[in-house]
C-alpha cells in the first residue's frame, strides 16, 4: 500500500494503520458503511480520499484472494474518485455565480443515510420472532420455508444408506424357497399410484411403513423401485433427521417444485 | 346465546381454520350475531389465554386471528416438525425490509437503494411467496413492482403492515449497537 500512500492524492491525514478485514458485504454502500464505521468518521464530512483509499484496498484483497468482484464495488470506486477530484477542482466561473454549490459528496451521504436505515430494519426484521422457528402455528408451509435460505443442509441420504434400509426391509421376509408359479401382478406405476396414496395429507412417513402392505421379497423389491422413481420425478423427498436415524419420505407439493426451489432437496435421485 | 357459548363457538373457527381468520370471515360465518358480540369474544379469549399459562396464545396476524405456540417452547417444536431453522440471508432481509417499507417499489428502485443488483434474491423471494407482483409502473419499460404478500405478514409475525416499527423508530433504538446481535429477552410473566 506504500504506492498509495505517496501518493498526493491520497493522503489527508488519515492514513494510520489499518487492517482490512474480509467480511461478506452486501454491496458497496455496506462496504462504505463499515469503512466510514470502523474510522470513526462523521458520515456528513466523510473524508473521501482516506476512505476511497480504503475502500481500494479493499478491492485489491478481493482481487488477491480472487474473489469475484461485482460491478457494483468497481462503479463505486469510479464515483468516489469523481467526488474526490470534483472536491479538488476549483468551481468554475459560472458555478461560482449559482448561489451555493452543492457538496459533491451529498448524493452520497444520502444514498448511506438512506441504506443504513434498512439495513437496520433488516436487523429488525430477522430479531422477529418467526412463524416456523420461534413461533408455530398449526400448520404453516413448513415445506417453503424450509428451502428457505436455509445454510445448514439437512443430512442427505446417501443412495446406499437407503439401499441398507431396504435390506432391512428386505430381511424381515422370511426367505422362501418355494418357487412361486403365477404373476403377482403388481407393476411400477400401480406402485406409484399406491405410495402417493399413502402419502397424501401427510407430512412424512417413516420410509419402512411403506413397505407394511407388502409381504413378497418381489412386492418389496417394486415398491422399492416405485420410490426411486418417485424421487427421480421429484414428488417425493427422502430426508433424515440425522445420520442412521429414521428415512423419512416427503410428498413434494405440486406447485411448490418449479423446478429451480427443489433442486437441493432431492438428494437420492437427482434429474439424470 | 350465553356469552361463553359464543366465544367457545369462535374458538373452535379459529382453532380449525388454517389461515388466520379475519374478523369478517367469522362474522360471515356467524351471521346470527352481532359483530361486536363476535369482537368482544376474540378478545376475551385472547385474554383468556393471556392469563394461564398455555402452551399456545391467540394471536393476531396478517388481519386476522390464530393460535400460535409460545415462542419459549420454540425447541420443542423444532424437534416435532423436524424442519430446518428458517434462516434467512443478510441479502434477503435487506431486500424485505426496504420492499416492506417503500412498496410499491420496482426492481431498479430496491437495486438504486441496495447499491447491488437484486434480481437472484427478488426471484426467491418471489418464489417463497413473500413478494408478490402488484401490477406494472406507468413507466417507460413498464418495470413489475412489488409488495409483500399475507406470507409475509405470518412469516414475520405482523398483524398488519402498519405494526412494523416505523424507520424513525428502529433509528432511536439501533444506533447503540445496529450490528450486534440483540437478543430477545424473554418477557417475565
Amino acid at each position: 500500500m506504500d504506492s498509495a500512500k505517496q501518493n498526493s492524492l491520497f493522503t489527508d491525514g488519515y492514513d494510520h494503520a489499518y487492517q482490512v478485514s474480509i467480511e461478506e458485504f452486501e454491496g458497496p454502500l455496506d462496504l462504505l458503511l463499515h469503512l466510514i464505521k470502523k474510522n470513526e468518521v462523521d458520515i456528513y464530512n466523510i473524508p473521501i480520499a482516506a476512505i476511497t483509499r480504503q475502500y481500494l484496498d479493499y478491492i485489491d484483497l478481493m482481487k488477491d484472494l480472487n474473489l469475484d468482484i461485482a460491478g457494483e464495488f468497481l462503479v463505486m470506486a469510479a464515483t468516489l474518485i469523481q467526488i474526490k477530484s470534483k472536491m479538488l477542482l476549483p468551481p468554475s466561473v459560472e458555478e461560482e455565480a449559482e448561489e451555493e454549490e452543492e457538496d459533491p459528496r451529498a448524493e452520497l451521504v444520502r444514498r448511506l443515510l438512506e441504506y443504513q436505515k434498512y439495513k437496520e430494519a433488516a436487523v429488525m426484521l430477522g430479531q422477529r420472532e418467526l412463524l416456523g422457528r420461534d413461533i408455530f402455528a398449526r400448520k404453516f408451509p413448513s415445506a417453503d420455508l424450509a428451502t428457505c435460505e436455509a445454510e445448514e443442509d439437512p443430512t442427505e441420504v446417501e443412495l446406499f444408506e437407503l439401499i441398507e434400509a431396504f435390506q432391512r426391509v428386505l430381511a424381515k421376509v422370511s426367505v422362501e424357497n418355494f418357487h412361486e408359479v403365477g404373476a403377482d401382478g403388481v407393476s411400477i406405476a400401480d406402485k406409484i399410484a399406491e405410495v402417493l396414496s399413502l402419502l397424501e395429507g401427510k407430512e412424512a412417513v417413516p420410509f419402512e411403513s411403506l413397505f407394511l402392505s407388502e409381504v413378497t421379497r418381489d412386492g418389496l423389491v417394486v415398491t422399492f423401485l416405485a420410490i426411486l422413481e418417485l424421487c427421480k420425478l421429484k414428488m417425493i423427498r427422502i430426508s433424515q433427521a440425522r445420520s442412521l436415524g429414521t428415512i423419512w419420505i416427503m410428498p413434494v407439493a405440486v406447485e411448490a417444485d418449479d423446478g429451480t426451489a427443489g433442486e437441493e432437496d432431492v438428494h437420492v435421485a437427482g434429474r439424470s | 346465546m350465553s356469552p361463553a357459548g359464543l366465544k367457545s363457538i369462535v374458538e373452535s373457527l379459529i382453532f380449525v381454520s388454517d389461515l388466520p381468520i379475519t374478523l369478517d370471515r367469522l362474522c360471515s360465518v356467524l351471521e346470527e350475531h352481532e359483530r361486536g358480540d363476535i369482537r368482544a369474544a376474540v378478545e376475551a379469549l385472547k385474554d383468556d389465554y393471556r392469563q394461564v399459562e398455555r402452551g399456545i396464545f391467540l394471536d393476531e396476524v396478517a388481519g386476522g386471528y390464530q393460535f400460535r405456540s409460545r415462542p419459549e417452547n420454540a425447541d420443542y417444536l423444532r424437534r416435532l416438525t423436524r424442519s430446518k431453522t428458517v434462516k434467512f440471508s443478510p441479502s434477503a432481509l435487506e431486500t424485505l425490509a426496504i420492499i416492506a417499507y417503500r412498496q410499491p417499489i420496482t426492481r431498479a428502485e430496491v437495486e438504486y437503494l441496495r447499491g447491488v443488483d437484486s434480481g437472484g434474491v427478488l426471484k426467491t423471494l418471489l418464489e417463497k411467496k413473500l413478494l408478490r407482483i402488484l401490477g406494472k409502473k406507468d413507466i417507460p419499460g413498464k418495470p413489475l413492482i412489488y409488495g409483500t404478500s399475507r406470507e409475509f405478514l405470518e412469516l414475520f409475525n405482523l398483524k398488519d403492515l402498519s405494526s412494523l416499527p416505523t424507520l424513525k423508530e428502529i433509528q432511536e433504538l439501533a444506533p447503540l449497537n445496529p450490528y450486534g446481535d440483540q437478543q430477545d429477552l424473554p418477557l417475565e410473566e
